[in-house]
């Protein structure tokens, strides 16, 4: 163990001490910067290490809460079960997107193109089925219990968001190291050359924006039992896409933690800003404010903020060794 | 039996014809070099053999199975790697990541690859870049680790399209010692080339090919000699300089 892991576990530790001391108001704003770095994660998955940009990713939240409560409210399901359940059908889901775009080699604006057509087309759809609310949305009957998802008080929201922001860090750092991972890389880097090199370009991709799709959903499910309540204009919509992209892009794409840094610098801005902002009757300022930092790290900071934070921790990172 | 056997390859580009009826054969533990002028179709017959041109008509056999209609990884995995004329390294990555990728189709421990990648590295006298990135690189190491990753996927056939371009005279002995060390461990060689020092010293056969068709074939001191070749790709002076 080095010094970084040190640090990272020290953190954690913190992290798993805070709700000692927070006000729920403030636990809060923790649960959504873990929930938004989870996110970032799992779209850091298909755009940041592969390279094909999905303005879609809202899609997978809403397939994985609809399913869920969908299976909740009327098999009596387990939201823990249902929120695999709704992985397997966002990933299937992603799958024929995938199909679509890699095996017809959409790149570029037109692969986004489809990412949007995809999730737009199933805000409109579930916005017109009866059973699943239609417009007006669903809303939860407030039954607290581990089996049904549904707790009293913001604490067990905060260790569920923590430990699934944990997870997908380990997750994407077993990728990372792995033959998938580095197959991954090569096709964001050049597609040709991974092709060239005997990389099987179509399953790599498929693989990759299957996993995305997986694990953006179980997100979504988190998202629908601590909120109560599910609407496709949120769920579905662009708003929620670019909303989740934002954070890994000011942290840094591709990279293990850039997700992570992106949501808690991001996060707090948005929820404090929002809260601030509305008191003053200023709704919507906090989204200018957004876009004015996003717009200042990609003119300034194209790699994204963690490239400085390396710079600071280079002292805990231990020489690699291999090479003379 | 040979070990690429090209029948009748003919590709067109609208009504442009690249390539033409173009067949020939390489053996196993050949270096054959292929030349002509500007446009005369040469990277489009890499591009068809490799996968990434379908042909119009006419076969690519490798090892007796038709390589037409598959794709390039598969032809890759096959035993038949490409270098590219413009080079396309992997950017953003370290020069070690980038050979591991090729080292990572036969091998699937990822340490074991990663110790091949750097004994191929160490080969191609990359040594010193290990770490950095291949966006770093001056074009002359670009062209080694186009070659070094092409190398890791470990090949029986190995398609070097111009590696040669753009180095000066003694990067070009240190990459002519390089390939034919290469071809020494049992790996057959293609390769398009322009720079003819490099072509007389490694090829034991050379094609000449201008529209798409090829003009000459043979050894490479009969080859520079055929009036043909010099009327349209060698020029008079390339004679008189090789004479005095």
């Amino acid at each position: 163990m080095n010094r970084l892991h040190l640090l990272l576990v020290l953190i954690l530790a913190v992290l798993s001490g805070l709700p000692l001391v927070l006000s729920k108001y403030t636990l809060g704003i923790f649960i959504m910067i873990f929930y938004y770095a989870y996110l970032g994660q799992s779209w850091n998955v298909l755009t940041g290490y592969t390279g094909h940009i999905s303005l879609g990713h809202a899609l997978y939240i809403g397939i994985g809460a609809y399913t869920s409560v969908f299976l909740a409210q009327h098999y009596g399901l387990s939201p823990w079960v249902g929120m695999f359940a709704g992985g397997i059908l966002a990933s299937l889901v992603a799958l024929i997107l995938g199909f679509l775009g890699f095996r017809f080699g959409l790149r570029g604006v037109y692969f986004v193109i489809l990412t949007i057509a995809f999730a737009e087309i199933t805000r409109l759809v579930v916005s017109h089925i009866e059973v699943l609310g239609s417009f007006s949305g669903i809303f939860l009957d407030f039954d607290p219990s581990f089996r049904n998802f549904q707790f009293r008080g913001n604490i067990p929201y905060y260790y569920i968001a923590l430990t699934m922001m944990v997870l997908s860090l380990a997750a994407v750092r077993l990728i990372e190291i792995s033959k998938l991972g580095r197959f991954m890389v090569a096709i964001r880097e050049d597609e040709d050359a991974a092709q060239a090199l005997g990389v099987n370009t179509f399953k790599y991709n498929m693989i990759a924006i299957a996993i995305s799709a997986f694990m953006t959903a179980l997100g979504g499910c988190f998202y629908a039992n601590y909120i109560f309540y599910l609407h496709p204009d949120s769920l579905f919509g662009m708003g929620l896409s670019i909303e989740l992209i934002l954070r890994p892009i000011v942290g840094g794409m591709g990279t293990l933690f850039g997700p992570i840094l992106g949501s808690f610098i991001l996060t707090p801005l948005s929820e404090v800003s929002r809260a601030y902002f509305s008191k003053g009757g200023l709704e919507g300022m906090h989204l200018i404010l957004y876009g004015i930092i996003t717009i200042l790290v990609v003119l300034f900071m194209p790699k994204g903020i963690i490239v400085y934070v390396r710079q600071w921790l280079k002292p805990l990172i231990p020489e690699r060794k291999g090479d003379d | 039996m040979a070990l690429l056997e090209i029948n009748k390859l003919t590709k067109a580009f609208g009504g442009l014809t690249a390539v033409d009826g173009l067949s020939f054969e390489i053996a196993g533990g050949e270096i054959l070099g292929l030349i002509g002028p500007n446009g005369a179709g040469k990277t489009t017959v890499f591009n068809c053999i490799s996968g990434f041109l379908p042909p119009d008509s006419g076969d690519v056999t490798f090892e007796g199975r038709s390589m037409v209609q598959r794709q390039p990884f598969s032809i890759c995995k096959r035993g038949l790697a490409r270098t590219f004329q413009i080079v396309k390294p992997f950017p953003a990555i370290s020069v070690l990541d980038n050979v591991m990728v090729g080292a990572l189709l036969r091998e699937p421990s990822v340490s074991i690859a990663q110790a091949e990648a750097l004994n191929i590295i160490d080969f191609m006298g990359l040594k010193k870049m290990t770490r950095q990135e291949a966006r770093g690189l001056p074009l002359p190491l670009r062209k080694r680790l186009e070659l070094a990753r092409a190398l890791a996927t470990k090949p029986k056939l190995l398609l070097l399209d111009e590696v040669m371009a753009g180095l000066n005279p003694t990067e070009v002995d240190e990459l002519i010692g390089l390939i034919r060390e290469i071809n020494d461990q049992g790996v057959s060689i293609f390769m398009i080339e322009h720079v003819m020092r490099g072509v007389m010293a490694l090829s034991q056969r050379v094609i000449v090919i201008n529209y798409g068709q090829k003009i000459a074939e043979g050894l490479p001191c009969d080859v520079v000699l055929d009036n043909a070749v010099i009327e349209a790709y060698l020029g008079k002076e390339f004679i008189s300089a090789q004479c005095t």
